[in-house]
């Protein structure tokens, strides 16, 4: 699937500033209700953002439902951003409610891979930078070709790995890259079968 | 600086890992990543439909469904008798549209009543799907447990998964590679799940970010396949990439004669190739932890992360973060042992294999549960529940107040559907004490099967030691 192409981002950082935030919490399991990878977001941090499981009244003390942050299109996260169950609809729901990219120190491995192919840029920088931008409380512009989030005249420099940046700034589909590969896999296949034969699965199983 | 001659003639010695990784390498990407071999995918009903439909959808075709399976273990009903109806609202079209797209996709679907069905982690192994060597993938985060088998298993999401159906490949960057070497002897009572627990509880629930895990040392050569596998399951709670373990003579006694596995000329030919997978004795890890096996003890989880474990005569550390001690009803410096409990589940992809059943019963024979206490367990796969019935196992578990169930993930996670009570304290074999991870408010405790035994016994949090 194309994402919609990420090139530079100006917006007011929602900060959740927890270690450990897990894909449980980004969307519980009760709230993934359909086999399809739309209709997440209202079920988005449900467990903090509404004041019962499974209800629908909010929360007034979660930031998600502070009207200061109601168009932020970036979390400012705590480290070991994403980790636990590898569901892709912590990234779809993410994106569906309208958020873009996640600062955080560090990130659980799965959910980098899952921000990737959906457009979310997951930048990681350190934990001092993080607390600044939350102390300054106002927007932030990421630029994804210098690797550069800024605040005012502060900035900070993020790694991220090439290929990784090309495909979110073109919004290239992954399969399609490597479909184009066909012959090389073809080859290397072809090859390897006759190292290890016992890996090409046929109809005697 | 230029290197001597004669060094560009020896062999860099390498790591397992490095020969895990390089053996799947198609190609090299422009930005330095690769293109990697993917041999198995494996698929379950919570994820495996969206993926399939998206593939579909996009006009896309599995490129090899010999090497694609698919099971029904995440949402399906664990209580007996069970159809294709769950306590999940709206849980039955998960199950019915995974059917519909694997067997429209024409891969292998291990379906609700299959006598192969079970825990993906489980049942891959008994059918020697995962092969010692193989990289194998799976949209589920536990898919690291495989790496047992010394193999490069990992989780991935649902696009990912759709990429290596249609491509039989990954484009991934390679991560460092860690050793964490146990050394010494368990002790008695104490377990894989504990090794696995204060290996977490030391070095953080990010301590392998950015590594590949490679378990050594004598204690690790010291578990059987079952316990291997617990040590491994949890790699991801260590935010690692993958763990595994060299192979060895128990893995290829454990795999000989296993559905899928090699057979025949076949077989003699794979077992010598996997003879070579370990890593050169002078290998070099990016990083390297060593734990004196001697020194653990049964682990519990106090807070909400793994990384929340002490030893179970430990106190709550004083630094103790307050969120978590909140969400737990705990205060720092109390300690675990005697904390009274509501419920009690032995099961999940971590331990709910014969010997954790086993090991538990025989805490358990002629005992009966502490009253008011709800107790379940769920074998891994249909094929342990039989096993253990076989030997009476279940005999042990009913008599003693334990529910009895079908295999499947079951309570390890609540979907919506069966739970248990609204901010129960429960004592778990699961591998995440997440809030609200099994149900409304519930208060997760993740142990060993002895400790979970012990406790149900009790009542209250209790050490396994004591009944040995």
């Amino acid at each position: 699937m194309m994402a919609e192409p990420f090139t530079t981002l100006t917006s007011l950082p929602m900060p959740l500033i927890r270690n450990n935030i897990d894909t449980d919490q980004i969307i519980p399991s009760r709230e993934m209700k359909s086999t399809g990878k739309t209709g997440l977001a209202d079920g988005l941090f449900a467990g903090w953002r509404y004041d019962t499981i499974g209800g629908r009244n909010s929360n007034p003390d979660f930031v998600l439902n502070n009207l200061r942050y109601a168009d932020s299109q970036i979390i400012l996260g705590g480290s070991n951003f994403g980790c636990g169950s590898s569901r892709e609809h912590a990234v779809w729901a993410l994106a569906e409610y309208g958020f873009r990219a996640v600062i955080a120190p560090s990130f659980a491995p799965i959910f980098v891979g899952n921000c990737f192919r959906n457009g979310i840029l997951p930048a990681v920088i350190d934990p001092a930078a993080i607390a600044t931008i939350e102390k300054a409380d106002c927007a932030i512009t990421i630029n994804l070709s210098d690797q550069k989030i800024s605040l005012d005249r502060q900035s900070w420099f993020f790694s991220i790995d090439d290929e990784a940046k090309a495909m979110l700034l073109e919004g290239l589909d992954a399969i399609d890259l490597s479909l184009k590969m066909a012959e090389d896999i073809a080859s290397w296949q072809k090859a390897d079968r006759a190292k290890r034969p016992w890996i090409y699965l046929g109809a005697n199983q | 600086m230029l290197m001597p001659k004669w060094r560009l003639l020896l062999p860099e010695p390498s790591t397992l890992f490095d020969s895990l990784w390089d053996s799947h390498v198609i190609s090299t990407l422009p930005g330095g990543g690769a293109l990697l071999a993917i041999d198995r995918v494996f698929l379950h009903e919570r994820t495996g439909a969206s993926a399939l439909n998206a593939l579909a959808e996009a006009g896309r075709a599995v490129a090899d469904p010999a090497r694609v399976f698919a099971v029904t273990d995440h949402i399906v009903d664990t209580r007996p008798g069970r159809t294709d109806q769950t306590l999940m609202p709206g849980g039955q079209a998960f199950i019915t549209e995974t059917r519909t797209a694997a067997n429209a996709a024409g891969i292998t679907l291990f379906d609700v009543d299959d006598p192969d069905q079970g825990i993906v982690h489980v049942i891959s192994p008994e059918m020697g799907i995962v092969l010692p060597g193989c990289t194998l993938v799976a949209p589920d985060s536990h898919t690291c447990t495989q790496g047992a088998f010394g193999a490069l298993a990992w989780g991935i999401g649902s696009s990912e998964a759709e990429h290596a159906m249609a491509t039989g490949t990954l484009r991934l960057n390679k991560p460092k590679s860690m050793r964490v070497r146990f050394s010494g002897t368990l002790s008695k009572g104490v377990t894989p799940k504990d090794m696995i627990m204060t290996l977490i509880a030391r070095h953080g629930a990010a301590g392998g970010k950015g590594h590949a895990v490679e378990f050594a040392g004598e204690a690790v050569r010291a578990l059987d396949m079952e316990g291997r596998m617990t040590l491994c399951n949890m790699t991801t709670e260590f935010s690692a990439m993958s763990g595994f373990v060299a192979p060895d003579a128990k893995t290829f006694a454990y795999l000989e004669d296993r559905r899928y596995a090699p057979k025949g000329s076949d077989w003699k030919q794979a077992v010598e190739h996997w003879k070579k997978l370990t890593s050169d004795t002078n290998a070099v890890f990016d990083a390297e932890i060593g734990v004196d096996a001697s020194d653990i003890t049964p682990m519990v989880s106090w807070g909400t992360s793994p990384e929340h474990s002490i030893g179970i005569n430990r106190s709550i550390p004083n630094d103790a973060s307050q969120q978590p001690l909140d969400y737990m009803a705990l205060q720092k410096g109390q300690s675990l042992a005697g904390t009274p409990i509501d419920a009690a589940f032995i099961g999940s992809c971590t331990n709910s294999r014969l010997s954790d059943l086993r090991r538990a019963s025989a805490l358990l024979k002629g005992k009966k549960i502490a009253n008011q206490i709800k107790a379940i367990c769920v074998p891994g796969s249909s094929r342990v529940k039989r096993e253990a019935e076989a030997e009476g196992i279940d005999t042990i578990f009913r008599d003693a107040g334990f529910e009895w169930r079908e295999s499947g993930c079951s309570m390890c996670f609540y979907a919506g559907g069966e739970s248990f009570a609204a901010g129960a304290r429960v004592i778990s074999t699961t591998n995440r004490n997440f809030e609200s991870r099994q149900g409304p408010g519930v208060k997760t405790h993740i142990a060993s099967p002895e400790t979970v035994v012990a406790s149900a016994l009790a009542g209250m949090v209790a050490d396994p030691r004591e009944l040995l």
